[in-house]
């Protein structure tokens, strides 16, 4: 079976800092795959490389198969056209830690842009899924409120809403629940562990260890640009083999 | 709707208000008996000036003036128009990954900005004494006939505004969160789409204030084109004076015709800010007439109940 994701020696720099130092790993369809380590040690940078938010600086990264923002052809690598990139994009949702939902656009607007905009949907049938979304994640009276209306923990579930309208074959979440007030944390997570459920390939920048260990297939300890440890959750959580993830456990648990 | 209340154990005697004595503002008294004085001081002033007020209201309708408060309308609606179409793609191509794209777009705005309008304008007016035929390909002719003192002053105003509302659009698109870009691309939307769908619409918050400002500026710089023979107010009245030497009078009548049109215009300008606002705060700002009606309210039932829940 292909793998969702593939990462081969993927190193990411910006200027002179080096960010990403060979990064090898894989995400099985249906996993749930958690990346978890200190700020700065790459995680963010790591989910940005997989829809192409960032360029990575050389190796290999390819999703479903298909390398992302290339072409290979021989051995020749042809950089994608603009239009190409977007297009491999269509597949892959992503959730930020900021939401960044369309300010001037209602909560159902914002779910229906992008079927609209991207795919050519129609609105009516777009309308009609995104009202469906809406209520999978428990918003369906707030249809009509604009972000600025809604709470912390609102915002971010019609942000999942509207990266499911795309119908996407992959989820990334960049730490989905950092930005929220402890007591609405449970609300983005809850519509998180029923996607898993329901069967989505999702990779999860995350300091839930609590999730991670529930609902997570995998794990992935990075630091300072590198796979420290990876295995099950619960084991490395547990027994973590390496003092790096130990330290850092110790302080996050 | 009641919000959740916490119960807790209080006799139940209301608190008694307290009957304080208000502070005293007499500096506000005082201030205000000033003002007024002055303002009395300027009216007799006027009152007993050498100009006879009882010709300005009829000088106010008179044809040639309507018809240059008209012109004056039409050349500042075209040339904003020019310019925020132009000053927006200049923006864009500025902020384009094409070098070429965004130098040309610098060049622009250095020229257009760096010379003074009355200098465009002539530049434009006097075309024809180095280009005296204007031979586009597909269309030739005289190129006195073709630049009208009209198209003299909307490509002068035009222009001009365009390398203006270029930088205030760049502030705008620059004012928009890159996350919201990064939203749209990770959506599947292409660069064009996202600017168009996304990023314009949330910097014209930023973009319409300035532009009402550049509008009213616009209004009161197109008094200018007198200079190329274009009909528009200050002409009309400066023709009139000329004939008859009532100046100050005529000079009254274009004072008042600026602030009728700027006051319509700033009344429109409240409105289209309030209709970019939406999303933005959580309640739109209140029109007047929402406000006449709220005070009206207020008064009917009794103070507190037009308060917003």
């Amino acid at each position: 079976m292909t793998p969702m994701v593939k990462a081969e020696a993927v190193h990411k720099s910006f200027g002179a800092s080096h960010v990403l130092k060979g990064i090898d790993l894989e995400v099985a369809p249906r996993e749930v795959f958690c990346l978890v380590g200190p700020s700065g040690s790459g995680k963010s940078t790591f989910l940005r490389c997989i829809n192409h938010l960032e360029k990575i600086s050389a190796g290999r990264l390819s999703v479903d198969g298909q390398l992302v923002g290339y072409r290979q052809k021989g051995d020749k690598i042809y950089e994608l056209k603009e239009r190409e990139v977007a297009a491999q994009r269509r597949d892959i949702g992503m959730v930020f830690q900021r939401f960044n939902l369309f300010p001037h656009m209602t909560a159902l607007e914002n779910v229906t842009e992008a079927p609209v905009q991207v795919k050519g949907e129609t609105r009516a049938s777009a309308v009609e899924r995104a009202q469906r979304l809406l209520d999978r994640v428990g918003l369906r009276d707030k249809a009509g409120h604009y972000p600025a209306q809604l709470s912390g923990g609102q915002q971010q579930r019609v942000a999942i809403a509207r990266a499911l309208a795309m119908e996407p074959k992959l989820m990334l979440f960049d730490e989905p629940t950092s930005a929220l007030d402890p007591e609405l944390v449970g609300e983005v997570l809850d519509v998180m562990r029923g996607l898993a459920e329901d069967g989505m390939t999702m990779i999860v920048v995350t300091h839930e260890m609590g999730f991670a260990r529930e609902v997570g297939d995998s794990l992935v300890f990075m630091d300072d640009g590198v796979v420290v440890e990876s295995g099950r959750p619960r084991d490395v959580l547990t027994d973590p083999r390496h003092e790096r993830t130990k330290s850092f456990l110790s302080k996050v648990l | 709707m009641s919000e959740p209340v916490v119960k807790q154990k209080v006799p139940h005697v209301p608190p008694e208000a307290i009957k304080a004595i208000p502070v005293r503002h007499y500096g506000r008294w005082i201030s205000a008996v000033l003002v007024l004085v002055m303002l009395g001081l300027l009216g007799w002033a006027l009152s007993n000036a050498e100009i006879k007020w009882g010709t300005v209201p009829d000088y106010l309708d008179y044809d040639t003036v309507l018809k240059g408060a008209g012109n004056t309308l039409l050349i500042t609606v075209l040339g904003m128009l020019i310019g925020v179409l132009l000053g927006t793609l200049l923006a864009v191509m500025r902020l384009s990954k094409n070098p070429v794209v965004s130098s040309v777009a610098w060049g622009y705005v250095w020229f257009f900005r760096g010379t003074p309008v009355l200098v465009q304008l002539m530049l434009w007016y006097n075309l024809a004494l180095i280009f005296p035929i204007l031979n586009l390909g597909f269309y030739k002719d005289e190129m006195n006939d073709v630049m009208t003192p009209f198209l003299a002053a909307l490509l002068g105003l035009g222009l001009n505004e365009a390398a203006y509302m270029a930088e205030i659009s760049r502030a705008g698109i620059q004012s928009v969160d890159e996350g919201q870009t990064e939203a749209a691309q990770a959506l599947g939307m292409t660069r064009t789409r996202t600017m168009q769908r996304i990023v314009l619409p949330q910097a014209m918050r930023v973009i319409v204030p300035p532009t009402g400002n550049e509008f009213i500026n616009m209004l009161k710089t197109s008094s200018l084109c007198f200079a190329i023979q274009f009909e528009e107010l200050m002409k009309s009245v400066t023709d009139i004076s000329s004939r008859n030497l009532a100046v100050m009078e005529l000079l009254m009548v274009a004072t008042i015709w600026y602030l009728v049109l700027t006051t319509v215009f700033s009344i429109g300008q409240f409105y289209i800010e309030r209709y970019f606002q939406r999303g933005s705060s959580r309640t739109l700002p209140e029109t007047p007439l929402q406000r006449a009606r709220r005070n009206l309210m207020t008064f009917t039932r009794g103070t507190g109940s037009g308060a917003k829940a």
